[in-house]
């Protein structure tokens, strides 16, 4: 058992304030403490909600009272401290997606998973820094400021969902929720040393989630340990009539099917994820936490997923043409920043736009408008949607001989501030082992497996079937259960 | 395949960005490095491929013809840059 109030996971936290031992408001107060104490070295946050955070942790206390150690009387989340990413939209708190073109922006209704939080008895501690739009893999592309990695603050906590993996790193708040778009749950909960789950794509409602590239974004939490994750899936997975997208498959208890061991499940490791540059201590333990899935019974095989280089280029194609298509939307008419001193129409809109957006934004609009303009829409933006089927096919036969792949979440662990900030290059690179499996919208989960000589924390990525998120948190607890990386926190 | 500074012009004023005349050069040597990383997906043959634009299996999703309740108007406007009489305000479009 943990033994500060900030440093306990969700299900101890759960037991706890089940068996009447401390309060909601405890650890309501513990959290924004904590927040006082070290977020002015992490940054991890662009609004802090304290004041809506202790009438919801109030509101849990008496459903807790009135439930009197009874766990079926209260949801599972219920006096939980739980930080969003700034791209949920949440009733009456300023929501930017990072973004100074939403500075001020204060959404009129909820996001459907903040809505399901609110009912599963959440408490909602403030809203977390992130890429402008999602669009990055440091959160240095905020339009505010950069966040911090907790385990050295001269690094990135990897991105776009910085913020929510930092916070959940240093114990700021318990859970928190963000977004995967080619990486941005796994990338920053390996470079933070935590769990961060994509989902399948379908599985959870993107219904008031701030848009990036719509046939790829999925929500997803980060936890110390993944039955926090497993706790959180569960409150906010399953279909939305708000969303169209989101699949008509029933939502398993996650958190009761952790239990039961890998013995005999098949794990392919596809060697194209050991990409040329990857760090030699992300390989070695790695390879080291592959061997401890064998001990643990599982049947490790290779396997080969032989488009995996095209992953990148199909990745940037795809999603920048989703981009311009979706941030058209910010032309200072409805909601936003809106250059009202410019007389002229059009040069009004320039100039929103212009001073609104960040470079990385700009960089995908221009990328993707030029990808879908006339001549180039065969050559760039079709042809990248066939190497998306290429991709799928590759995971579909590996799936005919595996339950799930294992691979590095990132070819490094956390990079320095700036290092890669001006080389839009370099920082995609970041986040070619998670791109594919975007692409072939699957799910993926991030756990830590060890450290590097730097003493930074290291991910190790477990993707599964679609829909099959249960098999991935079993895995990864069954590690858990074998081995304490995940249970080794920052120092601040 | 090199994008030219005129190519970036081109390519913001259909995407109404506004760019300055400094950021278009060095938009036109990021954009092109990464044009060309792109060009990877030329060497693959798909011709007989069928494009994928999403994953799920789902078509046609239904829901029941039935009114709900909208948001209340003032709500909706409540992030107006500009309004009046209950509408967003805009600039002139059409000349006289």
């Amino acid at each position: 058992m943990s033994t500060t109030l900030h440093d306990l996971t969700a299900p101890e936290a759960r037991d706890l304030l089940i068996q009447g031992e401390i309060t909601s408001t405890e650890l309501t107060h513990a959290a924004l403490d904590r927040i006082q104490h070290v977020d002015g070295k992490i940054n991890a946050f662009l609004t802090v909600t304290a004041d809506l955070a202790l009438r919801q942790a109030a509101a849990a206390d008496r459903a807790l009272l009135a439930g009197n150690g009874d766990s079926n009387a209260t949801p599972e989340l219920t006096g939980i401290p739980i930080g969003l990413k700034d791209l949920f939209c949440t009733d009456g708190v300023e929501t930017t997606s990072g973004s100074k073109i939403l500075k001020g922006f204060v959404p009129p209704y909820d996001a459907t998973v903040v809505a399901r939080l609110r009912a599963a008895g959440a408490v909602f501690v403030g809203k977390l820094n992130m890429d402008e739009f999602a669009m990055g893999s440091s959160t240095e592309n905020s339009g505010y400021f950069p966040t911090r990695n907790p385990w050295d603050t001269s690094r990135v906590p990897g991105g776009s969902s910085g913020g929510s993996s930092a916070s959940v790193a240093s114990g700021e708040c318990i859970l928190s929720l963000g977004t995967d778009t080619g990486g941005s749950i796994r990338q920053p909960a390996a470079l933070c040393g935590v769990a961060g789950l994509k989902p399948t794509y379908g599985r959870v409602s993107r219904y008031g989630v701030i848009a990036f590239a719509s046939s790829l974004d999925q929500v997803g939490p980060f936890s110390i340990g993944v039955e926090g994750s497993a706790m959180i899936l569960h409150a906010i997975a399953g279909q939305d009539p708000l969303d169209s997208t989101t699949a008509p498959v029933p939502v398993p208890h996650y958190r009761a099917l952790l239990e039961g061991g890998i013995n005999g499940l098949r794990i392919g490791v596809p060697k194209e994820y050991f990409v040329q540059g990857t760090e030699p201590d992300v390989e070695k333990c790695v390879n080291a936490a592959i061997e401890t899935l064998g001990e643990l019974g599982a049947d490790i095989g290779d396997v080969s997923l032989p488009h995996t280089d095209y992953g990148l280029a199909t990745y940037y194609i795809i999603a920048p043409a989703e981009v311009s298509s979706n941030l058209a939307r910010y032309n200072g008419t409805r909601y936003g920043l809106a250059a009202t001193h410019v007389p002229d129409t059009w040069a009004a809109m320039d100039e929103t736009r212009r001073t609104g957006f960040g470079d990385e934004v700009k960089r995908r609009i221009m990328l993707g408008s030029y990808a879908l303009s006339s001549g180039y829409y065969d050559a760039y933006y079709l042809k990248a949607q066939k190497v998306r089927t290429l991709i799928k096919q590759d995971f579909d036969r590996a799936f005919e001989h595996f339950d799930v792949l294992v691979a590095p979440t990132s070819p490094t662990t956390a990079f320095r501030v700036g290092e890669k900030a001006n080389d839009p290059m370099a920082m995609y690179l970041s986040d070619v082992c998670t791109l594919p499996v975007n692409v072939a919208g699957l799910p993926g989960l991030s756990i830590p497996c060890g450290f590097d000589s730097k003493g930074l924390p290291i991910g190790l990525q477990l993707i599964g079937k679609a829909f099959d998120e249960e098999t991935l948190l079993r895995v990864a607890y069954s590690f858990e259960q074998a081995t304490d990386f995940h249970m080794t926190r920052p120092t601040l | 395949m090199a994008l030219t500074p005129e190519d970036v012009d081109h390519v913001a004023a259909l995407a109404r960005l506004g760019i300055t005349p400094a950021e278009r050069q060095r938009f036109a040597e990021q954009l092109s490095g990464i044009l060309e990383h792109f060009q990877a997906l030329q060497a693959l043959d798909t011709e007989n491929i069928p494009p994928t634009a999403q994953v799920l299996e789902l078509r046609n999703v239904m829901r029941p013809d039935v009114a709900r309740p909208p948001m209340p108007r003032g709500q909706i406007l409540v992030n107006a840059p500009r309004q009046e009489a209950g509408f967003f305000r805009v600039q002139a479009v059409l000349e006289e």
